[in-house]
């Protein structure tokens, strides 16, 4: 399973792709949306995990876009902003296969990625 | 002048609810990347435990991160405790660069959520004002919302101010898109109550791309003038 992790906290997502190498999955990160679509267009990734909020561009854009180059590309979103509405708006309007709050649990985001590659 | 009054205070609340959900986003994060090191730190742990050999620059570099964004939520909350006490006396005497630095560093995250930066240089002469610390801040943060909207490709809102014998005149400049901005855009009316407020005016020059905020450097006195 090869994921991207976008969001613009770069410790954030430099642990987390240190944490997810430790359990074998191969984990990239990027922190803005300009280098998340680079990526998309020189690697293949199976999944990508996207901060509802990244500069310059919202993450439902970044996903459209992501889409657009790879179809078959999945996504979980993270949003630090915990309401159950924002939550419900905003997968109803981005139609994320799943969000997570911050702070992650790392357990839940690996069950949620596997849940989704085996669907 | 009621309309004016209640729209002053509108804008002030919808202000103070946007600045402390932007901090409580900002504190989310840091916690997400403690939360994260901490995860990390036991993995190691484990990864111990079972033989492997752990390289100490490892733990280091997660110690640094840990200790970096506890620097950071210092910033952060120093923030919205200066915030909070901006409402303690509705008067007073403000010091101009202090405020200025709150100012940016309250709308940071905004910035940065823009890709633009914000170039704060104060001169070396800083001038005390006696004003409404709260509603300074709400119509710095009002003229840098717009100004960094329209900051145009340059996508740098600069940030300076300079006193006279009665005022003090903030200025923003790089505002590049200024001159595609109809007049009648900016000031709003939530402008427009809070220079009212504060008894300030506003000037656009949309070829230098630049905004002036001018003070009274006594808000008493000019109030006391007009009336």
């Amino acid at each position: 399973m090869r994921i991207l992790l976008v969001d613009d906290e770069q410790e954030l997502v430099e642990t987390l792709a240190e944490r997810l190498g430790i359990r074998g999955i191969e984990a990239r990160w990027a922190t803005t949306g300009d280098t998340a679509l680079e990526r998309i267009d020189q690697e293949n990734f199976d999944l990508a995990v996207l901060d509802v909020k990244i500069p310059g561009i919202s993450g439902i854009d970044l996903h459209k876009k992501m889409k657009a180059k790879d179809p078959g590309l999945k996504f979980i979103f993270m949003t630090g902003h915990g309401s159950h509405d924002d939550f419900t708006a905003g997968s109803a309007e981005t139609g994320a296969d799943y969000y997570l709050l911050k702070p992650v649990n790392i357990e839940e985001l690996i069950d949620k990625m596997t849940k989704l590659m085996t669907q | 002048m009621d309309r004016q009054l209640d729209t002053g205070i509108e804008t002030g609340l919808q202000f103070f609810g946007k600045m402390t959900a932007s901090i409580s986003h900002e504190i989310k994060n840091v916690m997400a990347i403690i939360n994260e090191s901490a995860g990390l730190l036991e993995d190691y742990s484990l990864m111990a435990e079972k033989g492997m050999p752990i390289d100490p620059e490892r733990l280091r570099v997660v110690s640094d991160r840990v200790a970096n964004q506890i620097r950071r939520a210092n910033g952060i909350t120093k923030n919205l405790n200066s915030l909070a006490h901006s409402v303690d006396e509705f008067q007073k005497s403000v010091d101009i660069k202090e405020t200025l630095e709150l100012a940016v560093g309250l709308t940071g995250r905004f910035a940065d959520m823009r890709s633009v930066i914000l170039d704060f240089q104060p001169p070396s002469d800083f001038p005390a004002v006696i004003t409404s610390p709260f509603h300074l801040l709400n119509l710095i943060w009002q003229v840098l919302d717009f100004a960094m909207d329209a900051s145009g490709a340059g996508k740098r809102v600069e940030l300076t101010f300079e006193a006279g014998p009665t005022s003090v005149k903030i200025r923003f400049t790089g505002i590049e898109a200024l001159t595609n901005v109809p007049e009648t855009v900016f000031p709003t009316a939530k402008e427009a109550a809070l220079l009212h407020m504060l008894g300030a005016t506003i000037h656009q020059d949309a070829e230098k791309g630049e905004i002036n905020l001018v003070l009274p450097k006594d808000v008493r006195q000019q109030v006391t003038a007009e009336s």
